[in-house]
């Protein structure tokens, strides 16, 4: 791009793709926003739209522009004075033409870039103490069980080792069979003798 | 009252745990970088081969091992011969030096989890600098993934000298690590038997969403015709062979105790021989699917890069020469250029240095392999997709279960030993014995949580475990045939699994693997003599590029 020789005219240059065809309806837009533009810097209100001059409109979207004094004839506004009214108002006129800073280029005026936003707490703490409440919750369940677990354990296998030493006096086998499972299983009645109480033998 | 040994509910349980184990971040950041490093589609050739002649049979041979002896790798080599319970040792040795550094892995996986909940995803773009007026200097040079790697992540010293301090951010997610691996082995196979359903099943969904995904995206079918395309020449090459052989090897994780333990808790009729043809094919099958969605994002991220880089070529040009708005396409570019250079000689000379000449070869040809390949490549690509935030969190979700998997066969091959010894397990609780043991391991790694603790993790990645564990399969497989005696193997095969095993498994045992695994280590052996002294890559903040550094033997003076 050609660098700024003329001391009051600003370059300005188009980028990537325009949703519309640039004409004159449009060149008379942007002629409106920058006297917009200087009205709200300068709060003269002064500016009229006829003292924007464009020159050396190309096909690529390129071109000079100045701004002409209005009180003084055949003078111009510095070069500055343009330069701080545009930066000022730049979202206004970015979005009178739906682009953006990277889009619509001026010349010599660089875009500030927008400080980024810090959350208070980054983001990825939280994430991490909720994982890490979770696990530790998890682990203490665990331990805890098992330490349950094993009581139950202990004191189940105290209580069978009582119970054994119990048996263990009493405990005497007649033909390998222990006589404590004789003891404790229902015995069975031999129907025989159970009904000769009853009626089998006749009366005498 | 003696407790009898714990066993899995169910030998699908077994199953998992060695397929959680064996599938690992290897199968995802290394075989497809040894894929396109030797042949593409070719190399599949002595992958296979050697997946028969090595892998099934050690394989199986250690499993068979573990169940038959019942007990973690020193006591069962101890049960084959006293003289050999030097080789349990080593295994729970090498099992140690391995967790302690993989598990760092895991813990960046949680750091790049973490921020995956932001919009937009931290390394999609340079953050600024200082006044604000433009983008930080390292970031703009390099990439903003590979700055988010390097120095937020990292926090990289230019070399291992300068330790610089602990990064806090780094040293709580590695302890976070190191909770979740105690938990899942807190309570042995009752818990870890209950969490491999989850690692070994999840990540091939993940998988699976990524192949749709990857397949869909524009450009991935450039990075699979170039992969794939097989440059069979290459089987020519050694080196293809002998990294097929090394791929293998450390992939299903032999040597390590792991398997041995996790056999060891099988009922004693298991068929293991079925569940090592099953657990060593589906992890060579799994390798060829990560690399076909590895491949397809390749694809997508060079096209992406190429066409981008077109695009400035053609808004410089533009601007330059105040052509209308759709006058240089990607298609006329070339042309266009020589119009221009004939028209407008001058000003086309004066921007030669700044039009670059855009490759989609070049993009294509980067080959990344290890943290690279996760960390840098899978992010810069999924931070182009849409819905961005949630593939990244699906990834890292995946490389964390991947990870997590393979964590729990190394602490469970450290933690067999230690609860089968009679002396330990009476004083300590298992719990107990668990917690000291993650409790040790988190210490030391909090090293590689330094700034320079990345050099210290390449080193134990490089050297730890390579020629220890070949040499530790070695002994394993001369112990079984010869020491052993290869007909009471048998026997006790017939046993197990009800048939004697057949010529196959016989031959492999005997000879072609001994012979394999004894020239692999012959060939790393004279590698590391011929290489002479040994380098390292550090990355300079600087001048943003690698530079090759001798290790220095002053670095060991803390």
């Amino acid at each position: 791009p050609r660098t700024g020789q003329n001391a009051g005219a600003a370059p300005f240059i188009f980028f990537l793709t325009l949703q519309y065809t640039w004409d004159a309806s449009e060149e008379y837009l942007f002629r409106a926003m920058v006297a917009f533009a200087m009205r709200r810097y300068s709060s003269k209100e002064t500016t009229q739209i006829s003292n924007v001059l464009l020159c050396n409109v190309t096909d690529r979207v390129s071109f000079w522009f100045v701004v002409a004094d209005s009180s003084k004839n055949v003078t111009t506004i510095p070069r500055k004075n343009v330069e701080a009214a545009i930066r000022m108002n730049r979202n206004r006129i970015n979005s009178a033409f739906l682009l953006n800073d990277d889009t619509l280029q001026f010349l010599k005026i660089s875009s500030t870039l927008s400080p980024p936003i810090e959350p208070s707490l980054p983001i990825w703490l939280i994430v991490f103490g909720s994982v890490l409440c979770l696990i530790l919750g998890g682990i203490v369940f665990l331990i805890v069980s098992g330490i349950r677990q094993r009581q139950k354990k202990n004191q189940a296998s105290a209580e069978a080792e009582n119970l054994e030493d119990k048996h263990e006096t009493i405990v005497t086998t007649e033909n390998g069979i222990p006589c404590d499972t004789l003891d404790f299983k229902a015995g069975h009645i031999n129907g025989v003798y159970a009904a000769a109480d009853d009626e089998r033998f006749t009366p005498l | 009252m003696e407790q009898s040994r714990p066993l899995w509910d169910n030998p699908l349980q077994f199953v998992f745990a060695c397929i959680s184990y064996a599938v690992g971040l290897g199968n995802v950041w290394r075989f497809p970088y040894l894929c396109q490093m030797y042949g593409g589609g070719g190399f599949l050739v002595p992958y296979f081969i050697m997946l028969i002649v090595e892998g099934m049979p050690l394989l199986y041979l250690e499993l068979a091992v573990g169940q038959r002896m019942r007990q973690g790798s020193i006591g069962a080599w101890r049960t084959i011969s006293p003289y050999l319970s030097g080789v349990g040792i080593a295994s729970v040795v090498v099992s140690f030096f391995l967790s302690m550094y993989y598990n760092v892995i895991n813990a960046w996986a949680f750091w790049y989890l973490f921020h995956s909940f932001q919009d937009p995803l931290p390394w999609a773009n340079c953050p600024m600098n200082r006044n604000y007026t433009g983008y930080m200097e390292e970031c703009e040079k390099a990439s903003s993934t590979q700055y988010f790697w390097y120095r937020e992540t990292l926090n990289i010293s230019p070399s291992i000298e300068e330790h610089g301090s602990i990064q806090w951010e780094q040293a709580v997610c590695l302890i976070l690590a190191w909770l979740v691996v105690y938990l899942c082995i807190l309570r042995g196979t009752e818990s870890t038997g209950k969490v491999v359903y989850v690692t070994a099943s999840l990540p091939y969904l993940v998988l699976l969403i990524y192949l749709i995904r990857g397949l869909t995206l524009h450009g991935a079918v450039n990075g699979l015709v170039y992969m794939f395309t097989p440059k069979l020449e290459q089987l020519a090459n050694p080196k293809a062979w002998i990294n097929a052989a090394t791929q293998i090897f450390f992939s299903l994780g032999l040597g390590f105790g792991s398997l041995i333990a996790f056999a060891s808790y099988n009922e004693p009729n298991n068929n293991c021989e079925r569940h090592a043809m099953i657990v060593s094919l589906i992890n060579s099958a799994t390798s060829i699917f990560a690399s076909i969605v590895t491949f397809s994002i390749y694809g997508f991220k060079a096209t992406f890069n190429y066409e981008d880089c077109v695009s400035k070529v053609i808004l410089l040009l533009t601007n330059t020469f105040d052509l209308e708005e759709g006058f240089l396409t990607a298609d006329n570019l070339e042309a266009m250029k020589n119009y221009l250079t004939s028209t407008y000689p001058n000003e086309y000379t004066e921007l030669l240095p700044q039009i670059k000449n855009c490759s989609l070869e070049a993009e294509l040809d980067t080959a990344v392999q290890g943290t690279g390949l996760a960390f840098i490549v899978y992010s810069e690509a999924i931070k182009n997709m849409e819905v961005s935030q949630l593939y990244s969190v699906l990834y890292f979700f995946m490389l964390l279960l991947l990870g997590i998997g393979s964590m729990l066969g190394n602490t469970t091959a450290i933690l067999t030993p230690l609860t089968d010894s009679k002396f330990i397990s009476t004083h300590l609780p298992k719990e107990a014995i668990s917690g000291i043991v993650c409790f040790v391991n988190c210490i030391v790694g909090l090293i590689f949580t330094m700034e320079a603790g990345n050099y210290w993790f390449d080193i134990f990645n490089d050297y730890a475990a390579t020629l220890s564990l070949l040499l530790i399969v070695l002994v394993e497989t001369i112990s079984v045939c010869y020491v052993y005696g290869l007909r009471r193997f048998e026997k006790d095969l017939h046993v197990m699994t009800g048939h004697k095993p057949s010529w196959y498994w016989k031959i492999m045992w005997a000879f072609a693997s001994p012979v394999l695994i004894v020239s692999l280590f012959v060939f790393y052996l004279t590698d590391y003599i011929l290489t002479g002294t040994l380098k390292y890559q550090a990355w300079d903040a600087t001048q943003l590029r690698y530079t090759r550094y001798i290790y220095n033997s002053s670095l060991f003076n803390f």
